[in-house]
């Protein structure tokens, strides 16, 4: 069997287009290679569409918590403080129990149970949280020369955040949210791991590397591909990220620039 | 109920929080000294350990922390027990890897065969324990790193004024005043091994996670073996509560540790402290 019918068979065996029965014995490099990067594609789905989601929360999370009036400022604290203050792995096995038993209330919402909009649900509230964290800091680290000039300007209320206060903020949290994105992505290989079933076989890329490791019982090919394929990725998001925050800054001088810089977080 | 909250399984319950405890007590300082030594070696002078290193360093930045949860305890095992093997069978001529299995002499196996079932619960910890060590070690080695670069460089100019060795500056100068700036990594670092000890589950110790599902569960809907339904929900909400709580005491006694370090030195938190004093 060549290695381009392998890839026709599994290259979307993650959305459970192609061959149904994965591979059972006489596991080739190809075959690691084609499943595996295959489940990739649940690992960007879920760190992308969490992403682009958690981004509008985590604004007005910010704002939120930087709000004077308690009923406003009081319930984005907690918001944040509960999800940042327990494990993500907590979470998702709490929202899928949760959801099972909403299940058995309203037989509607049963498609909360699957890993594809439950799992998605629990990675966008946890990015809004932890973006939202970074902005506040962020928010709290505008210039008071910026809003003086703002408020110079004549500029209030709608306008002085979107031209002001929000580019600003912005560009301050951009290298904190970068690797905030670095580690959602890592993030996501938790899903299959918790509650969330893995219908029909259809996993992400750990999943798949989990199996062949099983199977095989040989750790050293199916995790180091695992790995290969996180590393692009990563380079991927620090890439694009990167080029975002040179069009935030591109109004400043070269040295006074926002420096990219790894912190671990995990969840 | 508080009846049923005190049977024999609850009580099994009750000492997988011992179990989590256990498990950062022993981590945080094996972490804490794969970090150091992994810094060392980053800045070493020395090209292959300075690679070493840094490789070492790195590694946690592009991957998931999960794979290498699964990948090290595997691997450790098959390293041990591939160790054992050679020393204590030396003449056995078969291959070690014969498709899909992985065999090695019967002496060699870990824990023994015929051991009992304690030594197996404690050589999986140790697995468990010695792979968050690792792993936490890259990051601890990241946030080390970085603090010994952040260490003012004219503090050591001075060691070298007065004569010291390398050596010497190192341990009397850089060392000491490296954990000032390593605190807040540190610190968010403890926040990560707290919430990072629920994956103890997915390398096969009987942990809190493990507990709640099955006790919360109910293993066949008819005839279950407690006399409530799917609890599940109930006693996960019980664990988030557990963690939350961890969080917001290390929160405080980490913001006092803090503030015990920074007095007195040359970091804009000590002047806010010496000014706010005077």
């Amino acid at each position: 069997m060549s290695c381009l019918q392998t890839i026709g068979d599994y290259g979307l065996r993650s959305l459970g287009i192609g061959e149904r029965l994965l591979p059972r014995s006489d596991f080739t490099l190809c075959q690691h290679f084609t499943l595996i990067g295959s489940g990739m594609i649940w690992n960007i789905y879920f760190g992308v569409l969490a992403l682009l989601a958690g981004f509008f929360l985590a604004t007005a999370l910010a704002m939120g918590k930087n709000a004077t009036n308690p009923w406003v400022r009081k319930p984005a604290e907690w918001f944040i403080f509960v999800f940042r203050g327990s494990p993500l792995f907590i979470q998702f096995f709490l929202a899928y129990f949760l959801f099972l038993s909403l299940k058995q209330q309203i037989p509607a919402l049963s498609p909360l149970t699957s890993a594809a909009l439950g799992a998605l649900i629990v990675l966008f509230l946890n990015t809004a949280a932890y973006s939202g964290e970074i902005f506040y800091g962020a928010l709290r680290s505008v210039p008071r020369g910026d809003l003086e000039a703002a408020d110079a300007y004549g500029l209030s209320g709608w306008n002085k955040f979107r031209r002001v206060v929000w580019p600003t903020m912005l560009r301050l949290a951009w290298p904190a949210y970068t690797n905030e994105a670095i580690f959602l992505f890592h993030a996501t290989t938790l899903v299959f791991f918790s509650g969330f079933p893995a219908w029909q076989q259809r996993g992400d890329a750990l999943y798949y590397a989990n199996y062949f490791a099983d199977k095989t019982f040989n750790p050293f090919i199916p995790y180091p591909i695992v790995a290969f394929y996180f590393i692009l990725l990563t380079l991927t998001v620090i890439g694009v990220f990167g080029a975002i925050n040179r069009r935030l800054n591109r109004h400043l001088p070269q040295d006074q620039r926002a420096r990219m810089r790894m912190r671990p977080l995990l969840r | 109920m508080a009846c049923y909250l005190t049977t024999g399984k609850q009580m099994l319950f009750y000492w997988s929080f011992g179990t989590v405890l256990l498990l950062l007590a022993i981590t945080a300082p094996v972490a804490l000294i794969f970090g150091f030594g992994g810094a060392v070696a980053a800045r070493s002078h020395i090209l292959p350990l300075r690679w070493f290193g840094k490789g070492y360093t790195a590694m946690v930045r592009g991957v998931p922390d999960i794979a290498f949860f699964l990948f090290f305890v595997i691997a450790l095992d098959q390293g041990l027990e591939w160790i054992r093997h050679k020393v204590k069978c030396p003449d056995w001529d078969q291959p070690i890897r014969q498709g899909s299995d992985f065999i090695v002499c019967a002496q060699a196996k870990l824990p023994l065969g015929n051991s009992p079932q304690i030594w197996h619960e404690i050589y999986n910890f140790s697995l468990a324990i010695f792979t968050f060590g690792i792993v936490f070690g890259a990051f601890a080695a990241n946030v080390i790193y970085g603090a010994m670069r952040a260490v003012p460089r004219p503090q050591l100019e001075t060691a070298e004024a007065y004569g010291m060795s390398h050596r010497q500056t190192f341990w009397r100068i850089l060392v000491p005043q490296m954990w000032v700036y390593a605190l807040p990594g540190l610190s968010n670092l403890w926040m990560i091994l707290i919430k990072a000890t629920p994956l103890l589950f997915l390398l096969g110790v009987e942990d809190i996670v493990y507990w709640a599902r099955e006790l919360g569960g109910t293993a066949n809907p008819r005839f279950t073996d407690y006399p409530h339904g799917d609890w599940r929900l109930w006693y996960f909400l019980a664990l988030l509560v557990f963690y939350l709580g961890m969080t917001r005491i290390s929160e405080i006694y980490l913001g006092k540790l803090t503030a015990r370090l920074t007095r007195g030195q040359a970091t804009m938190g000590g002047e806010a402290m010496r000014r706010a004093g005077a």
